[in-house]
């Protein structure tokens, strides 16, 4: 049977509204069978089972810790207990420089890391973009990112002497191609399907690129962060032990100072703060990394 | 704007479709030319290599004929692709949203269309759910009402049910068929299956294969609705499948 009615463009606007009444009860069978529903576990439980296994590492680390300095393998002058370096930061937190000094790490970390993302992700959206610039310099980009970021500070304190500006310099060039090379290797592989898909809406340009491109390739853009955020973090340690600003206290110049007093106890209590931001951070971006996965359903459940 | 009154929503004229140069030369399509009329059925029957997918890409306007025209009147074309393809970053509602936030429609209105358009393809008050929540024939009717949301006249349908389970497919031919007649929308369904053709086409367009000719146009004049295991259904498709087979068999040797 064909339709009486002669259609025009969108005849759609005047689609009927739900078919009322008769809903097709096999079909509203199938989709119950199909749609489980998975109970999520509470808050509480899902935060212990997180950490737990965390809690034992660090039990675990700080025990065979102990154990190398009871063996009496160094003199405890020079390898302190964790007992020993776990006071000395118990002391530090106490007092005003370490926090202005951690503050300050954090700043340069921040500052540099800003400004990596924006012209990593300029740079990466332009290689991804015009071919011509993918052969001339996509090739540089993963070679500048394994270069060591201890070797650009000769020239950075060359350029800028010992100044924030020096510091800024390598944390940038530290972290700025790995996020370049997140963004080149979303789009990349941005499935041609949705790309297609897109257009067929209608989508062209910078839509296209806002509401398909982008939430695509955003798995490897994250990636990318992560990556730019451990890259930006080592260059800045290594900046901080070399460059010392005077008269900005840093953790790296806690640190370098700690060292040059002989001081172990104060540069394995520095290391933990160190390495404490770390597992911050690296916390907050799996958050991110699990949340973007879960909404795309690329999370097994978990077996208990 | 006026309201254009035409014979035909689709028409294709002599439309052929190469790919690369010289000895690497590829003919897709070579000299298609059917039409369809405002609110018909047609589908496109042909084994692998029959050119539908560029047909369907060059009636969805994102590839070019290399000589030949098609005429859609002005019509709004959409696409349907057999793997859903919704975004996996969006819920149910975002997905079929999303046409009319390219097209630039306030937020309030799209929240009202989108439950109306839900409620057509009976997912509603499921617009929260996420794609990989949902079945795989929930995931096709989530697409279908994207589709609708382009506010087309004219939907392409590449498979759409190919990758379903039999049962779910019987469900929806129903769906889709309702839905067809109460939105009057042109379709042009591409499919493998002969008899899954036959319960849904007005019209059957068989093409052949390397390069894509139109090998034959049948008409099914069986009164709608009908069910795929009937033996009106049946029977036609026997006749259609031999001269598939005819088809198929030509590039045996």
């Amino acid at each position: 049977m064909v339709t009486e009615t002669t259609v025009g463009p969108n005849a759609l606007h005047k689609l009927p509204v739900a078919p009322a009444g008769d809903v097709d009860i096999t079909l509203a069978g199938l989709d119950a069978l199909e749609t489980a529903v998975e109970p999520r576990p509470p808050l509480a439980l899902r935060v212990w089972s997180a950490t737990w296994p965390k809690l034992g590492a660090v039990v675990i680390f700080l025990l065979l810790w102990q154990i190398v300095v009871w063996s009496g393998w160094k003199p405890s002058y020079v390898l302190p207990g964790p007992g020993e370096a776990l006071s000395d930061l118990g002391n530090r937190i106490t007092t005003g420089n370490f926090w202005s000094a951690a503050a300050r790490t954090l700043q340069r970390a921040l500052a540099g890391y800003v400004l990596a993302i924006l012209i990593g992700a300029i740079v990466g959206l332009a290689v991804a973009r015009f071919s011509l610039i993918r052969s001339a310099v996509g090739s540089f980009i993963t070679a500048l990112q394994t270069m060591p970021s201890i070797v650009w500070f000769p020239l950075a304190i060359l350029l800028f002497k010992l100044t924030e500006s020096a510091i800024l310099f390598v944390v940038v060039l530290g972290a700025a191609p790995s996020i370049a090379n997140g963004v080149i290797s979303g789009i990349d592989y941005v499935p041609p399907l949705l790309t297609r898909l897109g257009q067929t809406m209608g989508a062209r340009g910078l839509k296209l690129y806002r509401l398909v491109v982008a939430p695509a390739a955003l798995p490897s853009v994250v990636a990318g962060l992560k990556q730019g955020w451990a890259f930006a973090w080592r260059s800045l340690m290594a900046g901080e032990l070399l460059v010392v600003v005077p008269g900005h206290p840093s953790i790296g110049s806690d640190l370098e100072d700690s060292r040059q007093l002989l001081d172990t106890v104060g540069v394995l209590a520095m290391m933990m703060t160190i390495f404490v931001i770390g597992v911050l951070v690296d916390a907050a971006f799996n958050a991110v990394d699990r949340r973007m996965r879960a909404r795309r359903g690329l999370l097994l459940t978990q077996s208990r | 704007m006026t309201a254009v009154i035409d014979a035909s929503a689709v028409r294709i004229d002599n439309v052929s479709r190469t790919f690369g140069s010289g000895s690497h030369r590829v003919h897709a399509l070579d000299n298609v030319s059917f039409d369809a009329r405002p609110g018909e059925f047609v589908c496109l029957l042909g084994a692998s290599g029959c050119g539908k997918s560029t047909l369907l890409g060059i009636l969805a306007g994102i590839d070019q004929p290399s000589s030949g025209t098609v005429d859609v009147g002005g019509r709004r074309v959409g696409l349907m692709f057999q793997d859903s393809a919704l975004l996996p970053w969006l819920t149910a509602g975002g997905n079929v949203a999303l046409p009319m936030k390219i097209r630039g429609v306030p937020k309030a209105d799209r929240r009202s269309r989108v439950e109306e358009l839900l409620a057509l393809v009976r997912l509603a008050g499921l617009a929260d759910k996420r794609p990989h929540e949902l079945s795989g024939g929930m995931r096709q009717r989530v697409s279908l009402a994207r589709a609708f949301a382009q506010e087309v006249d004219v939907l392409c349908m590449d498979e759409p049910f190919g990758a379903l389970d039999a049962m779910t497919r019987d469900l929806l031919h129903d769906e889709l068929e309702r839905i067809w007649r109460e939105s009057g929308v042109t379709i042009l369904f591409v499919t493998h299956d002969v008899r899954e053709a036959v319960r849904l086409g007005d019209r059957i367009v068989l093409l052949s294969s390397r390069p894509g000719r139109v090998a034959e146009i049948f008409d099914v004049g069986l009164a709608r609705p009908r069910r795929i295991d009937s033996p009106d259904v049946a029977a036609l498709a026997v006749t259609v499948t031999d001269r598939l087979r005819e088809e198929v068999g030509r590039h045996g040797h």
